[in-house]
């Protein structure tokens, strides 16, 4: 399936849960937010919760800003 | 007895911001630094207890050792006011704010700023009311980057938020600040804090807004675009205690002609 990883294509097994794609980002124990259609994902849900071929995903952090 | 006349001076109030006494009222941004060494130590040497962030995307091919500002800006430490910057609507806002209480936590004071237009980056106050609102009922404590109209700032605290932020002058333009009558309105009108934010471009600037009342000032351009970032950043410490001190002092009243400091009587010509 694919899926919409913050604005760019990314194709995933089917049924991959939020922890899979942040671990295929490398991304994994980084203090990060996930949304996926507009709405949070919270992290106690990562392991469980299953994205959908189609699925706008945004990964998000802190960066400088005023 | 004699009857002196007494001396009224501004109440010594700390800043309290959701419950918490900061003994700083210096806040800083961590935007527009050379790297976050240097991000690190100017806002270490800003002795700021609250320090803002932005909240972005990943980048998909970013190397994933490359530290992060949480690391260096520890939220152990620092109380991390992540903010709304680049939201034009009151639903990327709202969206952003999400992010940001899940990022960090569940903690959920946020700076809300919605723009107007990509020249000034003025606040689009009719978007940033809808998304105060919005923001205020979810539970989220709001300090909000607004313009310097008193009658809004009354509206926003009103409505519920924590502390209301006026702009100086545009957000990065340095031009210090430009209606002190305005600001010095909404600090006479507020109950809650009043900060200014964006628009200070060196230390006097700050102690203006300090002398005016303000209960403190946010600053990131004029600290991380000077040419010594940690310099500026001391400079801005003290600028803002001086500022305050001044205030709390109450300064002489302004006169059109001079009054001699040195007696008259006594001279010898």
């Amino acid at each position: 399936m694919q899926v919409q990883v913050n604005g760019e294509a990314m194709d995933l097994p089917a049924g991959a849960t939020v922890t899979l794609l942040v671990e295929k980002m490398a991304l994994a124990g980084k203090r990060l937010a996930v949304e996926v259609n507009e709405d949070i994902v919270p992290r106690s849900q990562h392991a469980e919760f299953a994205l959908n071929n189609g699925d706008r995903v945004e990964v998000v952090h802190a960066i400088g800003g005023g | 007895m004699t009857d002196t006349p007494e001396i009224q001076l501004p109440e010594d109030k700390p800043l309290e911001i959701a419950g918490r006494i900061y003994q700083s009222r210096l806040l800083v941004g961590t935007g527009k630094y050379r790297d976050l060494t240097e991000t690190g130590q100017a806002i270490e040497m800003s002795g700021a207890d609250i320090v803002t962030v932005a909240v972005r995307r990943t980048n998909l091919g970013q190397n994933p050792d490359e530290p992060n500002l949480l690391d260096v800006i520890s939220p152990d430490r620092y109380t991390i006011l992540p903010n709304t910057a680049g939201c034009y609507t009151a639903k990327d806002a709202v969206r952003t704010c999400k992010l940001a209480r899940e990022l960090l936590d569940g903690r959920d004071l946020v700076k809300l700023e919605v723009l107007g237009e990509h020249k000034t980056l003025y606040p689009n106050m009719p978007e940033t009311l809808v998304a105060a609102e919005e923001l205020i009922n979810d539970g989220f404590k709001v300090m909000v980057y607004c313009s310097d109209d008193p009658l809004l700032a009354m509206r926003l605290e009103e409505m519920g938020c924590i502390a209301i932020m006026p702009l100086g002058a545009p957000i990065g333009s340095g031009l210090g600040i430009q209606n002190r009558y305005n600001i010095r309105l909404i600090v006479e009108n507020a109950k809650v804090p009043v900060l200014v934010d964006a628009g200070v471009g060196t230390a006097s600037d700050a102690t203006i807004a300090m002398e005016l009342g303000c209960d403190g000032v946010l600053m990131n351009t004029a600290i991380a675009q000077a040419k010594d970032p940690v310099k500026m950043a001391n400079a801005m410490r003290l600028a803002i205690e001086a500022g305050r001190e001044a205030y709390l002092a109450g300064r002489m009243p302004k006169k059109l002609y001079a009054s001699a400091s040195s007696p008259l009587d006594g001279t010898f010509f």
